[in-house]
């Protein structure tokens, strides 16, 4: 859990995936054949292999704020990088890269919740002036959500499950992978969050023959959910579809028939709203057959996403099978 | 002047033609080669010395916002909708030209005393104006306007007050203009500069022209929104006039190289010309499909503050239009050292 851990404290809101990239790095760099970054920043790896090249993915960035004004009394202004909710927000303590931690306050004088925008809001960083704010930070810096790491009732409580679930499961998968044919990338994309940008120019280099992405996915298990039929600790979740892609058939059906074969638990995931990397990739050229293992999680984009460690688990046992099966 | 025959050409988004054909004749002379692609987008290339290994793609668009005829009415009144985010409550009492032989016309609604009083509460929709150039009637009128004729706002360019110009389009003639006068200088590295099209309408001529240069490096040249104005809070000013060219940060469509964005910062700092970090994030331009093209490319932009920006009075600064060309200018010229990393192998 200590790898899971330092993944999701890590510092990486979209276009700032450099800390989480080196703690990747680091992990797999005994186990892989190639190591490579991207123009964009995206880390591409493989294990080399005779067969065909099959691309797995996950991101590396998080949702976070970008300081767009610091005001006479020391208040941060900030923009939203990715999908943040300004509820999910107030209240909330955000860091910096340098460790500067800030409140995310709101003008207290608006008549209803309901007009509750970023334009509205500030980061409180405790400065008693624009000079003295300004010794810590200027305008560009991002932060992202100070949500602590927690184990309970095997659940996993952090900022970041989405995607650092993804980026630990890939690099588990790496690390245990004995014998495989197939040509093997495990690329770990950057501004997801922004619009699948990563996963779109890698995909170009990469090219591979079949594409899985592996990212977190919303649940309907909650008091007066949404409705949606994936659970936590039901297993992880094979995506048919979402916004941004129906999944191809041979990779779905590859997943599922792996799955049934190990007595590996899984869900299928019909997602209303909502992309990942697959949604890139598989448009990318002309065109690659991709597919999704999504992990259920609940309060997504939250300080606190919740997660099931069983899930993840069987996850990283059916995307190893997956790596070694001869496609 | 350059800029006052850009601003005062019509080129609305997919019929360019005009301020192709001016820039076409300013760049004759100082290029290598020159194409217009099949969506109408400039290529101006200017080669580098032998044995450099990078293509530089700076990057501007000649299109501007304008309107589109939908329909003539019985009476000859002339029905559009836009083309292009425009602010539909900017629009009334507006002089515009229709078509290729520059039909005069006014943006009118019917008079107050007409309105509903649940209309006068509410802005009038772009459905209830029309654009009235005069006609008898509808016979009358087609015999000068056709459906599908292009509409642009009718606005010289006026020079007033503090070193300030109003015109319609500077968004982005300036960035045309600026590229044409980079165009005269020599570089090391190979040199595109793409005067794109149809930028206002979803970033599209960029995308295939970012497609055939494949460049390793972009710069974007833009005209951007800036509302230093009363009624807004400074934190919501996005850019100030006077205050310098502005570097993107983050936008809809791109979180821009920070090497780049930040040299070029530097750049203006190091010689104390006026620069200044765009402060909001809304909008896009040409950058966010330039960054996405192939294996991807590092990719900023610098914009030049436009207050009224798509409307027929865009106002700016001529400092800043002059800060943002030496900037690009100083940019450039350090660029040839700059190692911007494409690749990094690390195993």
């Amino acid at each position: 859990m200590e790898l899971l851990r330092k993944l999701t404290q890590a510092f990486g809101p979209s276009g700032n995936e450099e800390i989480v990239r080196g703690v990747i790095i680091d992990e797999i760099k005994d186990y892989v054949d190639e190591i490579k970054v991207d123009p964009l920043g995206n880390l591409i790896t493989r294990k080399k292999g005779s067969g065909k090249k099959l691309m797995f993915a996950a991101h590396m960035d998080e949702i976070g704020l970008l300081v767009t004004y610091i005001d006479k009394e020391g208040f941060l202004r900030f923009s939203n990088i990715g999908g943040v909710s300004p509820y999910y927000s107030l209240y909330k303590k955000v860091i910096f890269k340098n460790g500067v931690i800030g409140v995310v306050g709101y003008h207290e004088k608006l008549e209803s919740m309901k007009d509750l925008k970023f334009d509205k809001m500030y980061i409180d960083i405790g400065a008693p002036n624009r000079e003295e704010a300004e010794k810590l930070i200027h305008i560009g810096d991002v932060a992202c959500f100070f949500g602590e790491f927690n184990v309970h009732m095997n659940k996993v409580t952090s900022k970041a499950l989405d995607d650092r679930l993804g980026c630990y499961m890939l690099i588990e998968v790496i690390k245990s992978i004995t014998n495989h044919t197939n040509d093997l990338y495990f690329v770990f994309t950057v501004q997801e969050e922004l619009g699948l940008r990563g996963a779109r120019t890698s995909a170009f280099s990469v090219e591979p023959d079949y594409a899985v992405a592996i990212d977190v996915t919303d649940t309907g298990d909650t008091p007066e959910a949404k409705p949606m039929a994936l659970k936590l600790g039901k297993g992880p979740a094979i995506k048919v579809k979402d916004s941004s892609i129906i999944t191809h058939s041979f990779v779905r059906n590859l997943m599922i028939e792996t799955a049934k074969e190990n007595s590996i638990p899984y869900q299928l995931e019909v997602l209303e709203r909502g992309g990942t990397d697959s949604g890139a990739i598989h448009l990318t050229k002309g065109g690659i057959p991709s597919g999704v293992l999504s992990i259920p999680t609940r309060y997504i984009h939250s300080p606190a996403e919740m997660a099931d460690l069983d899930d993840v688990k069987h996850g990283i046992e059916l995307l190893k099978l997956i790596a070694e099966k001869a496609l | 002047m350059l800029l006052k025959t850009l601003t005062e050409a019509n080129g609305v988004s997919g019929n360019e033609k005009k301020i192709r054909e001016i820039i076409l004749n300013e760049i004759q002379g100082y290029c290598d080669d020159i194409t217009v692609d099949s969506i109408g987008n400039v290529i101006a290339f200017k080669k580098g010395k032998e044995n450099n290994n990078k293509k530089v793609m700076l990057s501007a668009h000649m299109d501007e916002v304008g309107l589109i005829v939908t329909g003539i009415t019985d009476s000859g009144f002339i029905k559009f909708e836009p083309v292009g985010g425009i602010d539909a409550r900017i629009l009334i009492s507006k002089k515009v030209v229709i078509g290729d032989k520059n039909i005069s016309g006014a943006i009118g609604i019917k008079a107050v005393h007409l309105q509903e009083p649940e209309e006068r509460k509410n802005a009038v929709k772009v459905k209830n104006m029309y654009i009235d150039i005069g006609a008898k009637n509808k016979e009358d009128a087609e015999k000068r306007v056709s459906l599908g004729d292009y509409i642009a706002f009718d606005s010289p360019y006026v020079e007033f007050g503090n070193n300030m110009v109003k015109a319609k389009a500077l968004d982005d003639r300036v960035g045309c203009v600026i590229l044409i006068e980079l165009l005269k200088e020599n570089y090391v590295y190979d040199f595109y500069a793409c005067f794109t099209v149809q930028e206002e309408v979803g970033l599209r001529g960029a995308k295939v022209a970012a497609y055939t240069v494949q460049p390793d490096i972009a710069l974007v040249i833009e005209g951007t929104t800036c509302s230093d104005v009363p009624g807004a809070e400074e934190y919501q000013y996005a850019t100030k006039i006077g205050e310098g060219p502005a570097v993107s940060i983050m936008d809809r469509a791109s979180y821009s190289n920070k090497e780049l964005a930040m040299m070029l910062y530097e750049v203006g700092k190091k010689n104390n010309i006026k620069v200044q970090f765009k402060q909001t994030t809304f909008g896009g331009n040409d950058a966010g499909v330039i960054h996405l093209t192939g294996i991807g490319v590092p990719t900023a932009a610098i914009s030049v503050p436009c207050r009224y920006i798509h409307s027929p009075v865009s106002v700016m600064k001529l400092d800043d239009y002059h800060g943002c060309m030496q900037i690009v200018k100083l940019f450039l010229k350090e660029l040839e050292h700059a190692e911007i990393r494409k690749w990094e192998v690390i195993k």
